[in-house]
């Protein structure tokens, strides 16, 4: 008998016994090797739905990001008696553009825009000209919040603010916030579950009865006790919500560490020698994102929710910081102007929904029990 | 010649574009034991599983006659009627196959009132008398049980016994005996066939007929009167047993006889050092003990007790037992992964629980393991050279980046793989690929023991020989060690010099391979001799 004879469904690639073997040749000739995580990415990008949501998503928030340059109280670049100003980077005073006062500029002022407007000067202004914090004092409006018209394009709000540039810039801190929040929280909820996981027993039992006591306080009566205290803030709420956010998550990433350390794969790494560090950073953590991964949409709008929640119920950040739940708490109140209700919460419906399709599509790249064929996406 | 009881006329089995089972005919009789052997993939399963119209996503062309009447084109209510009374069938694992919320004795009642339309208490009296038949222990008492209470073997016992529950003119046997211990499987196989006799007995020629689906030949031989063989969806050859086993036609069938493991062994030089040798090992685990005391303190439970192994260079030695023998706890032992109670595990002569650091970590080294999955001993997210060249980076930190490479491309060869799979994942290669992979894992820090837990379980029996062989040559070239950990004694009858019987935890027997097995001294041994071989 032979040793080695290839047989059906044991093809064995390769000769040992052709001695002018080239290892560079068959590599080169090697078929690319798509990584489980490569799949997943292939999987995902062929849900339309899930891909173009995440394309939108991503593009609306580098939009605002750059908000300055579309959304500012100030011109990007004036032309002024054969000078270039910059109003963006710095503040001139009145006097630069030939007024009398030593104030900052104030670009609504008809008079700075008439100086701006005279033969051989010359002005930029962003899309919309109002910073969310810009109170204009040479408005048309005989009251507040005022309806959308030429000035202010969705109108104002109760204090006068442009609705256009509180939702743009409340965007941005609604995401960044969220963005903030699924890290630390991810980070926090896969090194606590992955010491409990990996360790087990008693550490296991000890942890997981610290986060059993720690996760009964009452958050929301915490938040409520704390904005009572101290000026909510930004921070302040980051960092409340941050202390309870990773709870959740590390039960999912302790299940699925308890689940891999018992595999064979790891044990063969302990038969190599390799240290606990090593293992966990190099074997199971790879193997134990799913959920992780899966839940980081979801994980993602309901931070923009309790965000939006706490500004909602009067807990939150206070004015003039941009807060969408902050535009819904005034809508209610004033239902009249339909404006402002109705835009903000167009602008949370689009973000939620696009994050609920990218979770969604991520959830069915994940799912290995959904075979390509099964959903008629395509081939490898 | 009496006509035939199931007859399958060209059935071809599809899945979407996959076609599963080609163009396959098949006749049962009467009171007839058949065999349909294949390795996995082959379709056999899907036949069996088709012939009661149990794959709702499978496409069905070709004709499954029974008694006459084509089951293809029956109505969802008629072919409910015939199974579970006409046809019946009992599956592989038999603890996933009952329901675990209700009793055994209430799952075949259940079968009876449906299908032959008995009162509660008639129903009862029936089932007891059918616990009695298939031989549970203690009937009045397993009736009431729920299926996790009894035993791997008693729960098969149990499905048989509501198989048989309304006397079905065929029985389907799928792989009814693979989960089963070694000695567990010989009792269900004469089981079956003392009932068939019984039936026979009973309703003369008219009686069950069985179709057994199985890859273990041993068992075929011992079973059936014919034997189908499938291979890729394809029946390649039928006969007689006896005629098939003394001439196989095909190549195939060829193939599949010549896989029973044969013995390789060449003796070990007589004056070869120990390599590896263990004092009085004992190794507990704890568990809380029952209801609220657990909250206080803990019992142990001894997996392994009293084992004095010896491993001398270049040998083999097996260590054989069934499932919670305490053989797989040995294996671990030995490899440092489970704490050992007492007793000392001696390599080279040096006792391994007080090494300092630094040699425990050039120990792991030369002491390698290779597990019995392989589909879960491979890290699914790492590269093909990830997996073999991690140990590398630990062990050789002097080597460079292309020395690696060419080291990981020589053991690769070494173990029949090319050098094109090196940015592979595990998930593109078969079982048996992967079992080459995780050798050659152990293989490149050149060990210079090996311990093999379970190395072809998890694999079909053609390329189960091929492991076996890759790993004799691999002992003749480099002499390495081999501690062969399995509950197969064909296996371990191929490999090893010496064997230890392990049985709850104890070493009841061991010696030279061969004198064991033809004179087993201990009855223990004796009845896994008598039913594996």
């Amino acid at each position: 008998m032979p040793t080695l004879n290839p047989t059906i469904g044991e093809a064995i690639v390769g000769t040992p016994a052709d001695k002018r073997f080239d290892p560079e040749e068959a590599l080169n000739r090697a078929p690319v090797h798509f990584s489980p995580s490569s799949r997943i990415w292939h999987r995902f990008k062929h849900n339309r739905l899930g891909y173009w949501s995440l394309i939108l998503f991503v593009s609306l928030y580098v939009f605002s990001l750059a908000g300055e340059l579309v959304s500012n109280d100030k011109p990007l670049v004036v032309y002024y008696d054969k000078h270039w100003y910059f109003p963006l980077f710095n503040d001139y005073r009145e006097a630069v553009f030939g007024g009398n006062l030593p104030i900052t500029a104030d670009y609504h002022d008809p008079f700075i825009q008439e100086q701006l407007k005279k033969p051989g000067n010359f002005a930029l202004y962003p899309l919309n000209p109002y910073y969310y914090d810009t109170l204009n004092y040479f408005s048309n409006a005989d009251h507040y919040p005022g309806a959308p018209d030429s000035e202010n394009f969705l109108g104002t709000d109760i204090a006068g603010y442009d609705i256009a540039a509180r939702l743009l810039y409340g965007f941005r801190v609604s995401v960044t916030f969220a963005l903030a929040l699924t890290l630390v929280g991810t980070v926090l909820g896969i090194v606590i579950g992955a010491i409990q996981g990996y360790f087990a027993g008693k550490v296991d039992m000890f942890t997981q009865r610290l986060i059993e006591i720690w996760g009964s306080m009452p958050e929301l009566y915490l938040l409520i006790i704390f904005a009572s205290i101290f000026e909510p803030n930004l921070i302040l709420i980051f960092l409340l919500l941050s202390l309870f956010g990773w709870i959740t998550l590390s039960d999912y990433v302790r299940a699925e560490f308890l689940r891999n350390r018992q595999l064979e794969y790891v044990k063969a790494a302990k038969a190599l020698g390799l240290s606990n560090l090593q293992i966990i950073w190099r074997h199971i953590l790879p193997n134990s994102l799913t959920p992780v991964i899966t839940f980081l949409p979801f994980r993602m709008s309901a931070a923009i929710m309790a965000l939006a929640s706490l500004d909602f119920l009067g807990m939150g950040v206070t004015a003039p910081t941009p807060s969408l739940g902050q535009l819904l708490l005034q809508g209610k109140a004033n239902l009249d102007a339909w404006w402002i209700a109705v835009s903000a919460f167009g602008v949370l419906v689009v973000t939620l929904l696009l994050l609920t399709f990218m979770g969604e599509a991520l959830r069915n790249a994940l799912d290995t029990r959904l075979t390509l064929s099964d959903k008629d996406q395509g081939s490898i | 010649m009496s006509s035939p009881l199931l007859s399958l006329e060209n059935v071809s089995i599809s899945f979407g574009k996959k076609l599963v089972v080609d163009n396959l005919s098949l006749e049962i009789k009467p009171g007839e034991r058949l065999a349909l052997v294949g390795e996995s993939g082959s379709g056999k399963t899907v036949t069996a599983l088709s012939i009661l119209r149990l794959l709702s996503q499978a496409r069905i062309s070709g004709r499954i006659n029974f008694q006459g009447h084509d089951l293809v084109t029956k109505s969802e209510q008629e072919i409910r009627r015939i199974r579970g009374s006409e046809i019946a069938m009992i599956f592989q694992e038999p603890m996933s196959a009952l329901n675990p919320l209700f009793t055994i004795g209430n799952q075949i009642i259940e079968t009876l009132i449906l299908h032959e339309g008995l009162s509660h208490a008639d129903a009862r009296k029936k089932t007891l008398q059918l616990l009695i038949r298939t031989g549970i222990r203690d009937p009045e008492r397993g009736i009431d049980s729920y299926p996790h209470q009894l035993s791997g073997g008693q729960r098969q016992r149990a499905m048989i016994a509501m198989a048989l529950a309304c006397r079905p003119k065929l029985l389907i046997a799928d792989e009814p005996t693979t989960a089963l211990d070694m000695t567990i499987r010989a009792r269900i196989v004469k089981l079956l066939l003392d009932l068939q006799q019984e039936e026979i007995a009973r309703n003369g020629n008219e009686g069950m007929a069985i179709l057994m689906i199985t890859h273990d030949l041993n068992l075929v031989r011992k079973f059936a009167q014919r034997v189908a063989v499938m291979e890729h969806g394809k029946l390649v050859e039928t006969g007689e047993t006896e005629a098939i086993f003394a001439n196989p036609q095909h190549p195939y069938t060829v193939k599949l006889i010549n896989s029973i493991p044969v013995r390789r062994v060449e003796p070990v030089v007589d004056n070869a050092p120990v390599l590896l040798e263990s004092d009085k090992l004992r190794v507990e685990y704890y568990k809380p003990k029952q209801g609220w005391r657990g909250l206080f303190g803990k019992t142990s439970h001894v997996a392994l007790q009293g084992a004095d192994v010896v491993l001398r260079a270049g040998e083999t030695v097996g260590v054989v037992g069934e499932s919670g023998s305490g053989k797989s706890t040995l294996a671990q032992a030995i490899l440092d992964l489970i704490p050992v109670k007492s007793g000392d595990i001696y390599f080279d002569g040096a006792p391994i629980s007080r090494l300092s650091r630094r040699n425990h970590r050039a120990l792991r080294a030369s002491l390698q393991v290779v597990f019995q999955d392989p589909f879960g001993s491979l890290s699914p997210r790492q590269t093909i050279k990830q997996i073999v060249g991690e140990g590398l980076v630990l062990h050789f930190p002097d080597l460079d980046e292309d020395e690696q490479q060419t080291k990981i491309i020589d053991v690769l060869r070494e173990v029949g793989l090319s050098a094109s799979i090196l940015n592979s994942y595990p998930h593109e290669f078969s079982g048996g690929q992967r079992q080459r992979i995780a050798i050659a894992r152990a293989l490149v820090l050149s060990p210079r023991v090996v311990i093999l837990d379970e190395p072809t379980s998890a694999l079909d029996v053609s390329i189960q020989n091929q492991v076996l062989e890759l790993l004799v040559s691999l002992q003749k070239k480099y002499g390495l060690s081999y501690v062969l950990i399995s509950h197969d004694l064909t296996v371990i009858n191929a490999l090893a010099h010496r064997l230890y019987v392990l049985k709850d935890g104890e070493i009841v027997e061991s010696g030279d391979t061969e004198q064991v097995i033809a004179h087993p001294q201990h009855p223990y041994t004796q009845t896994l001799v008598s039913a594996s071989l």
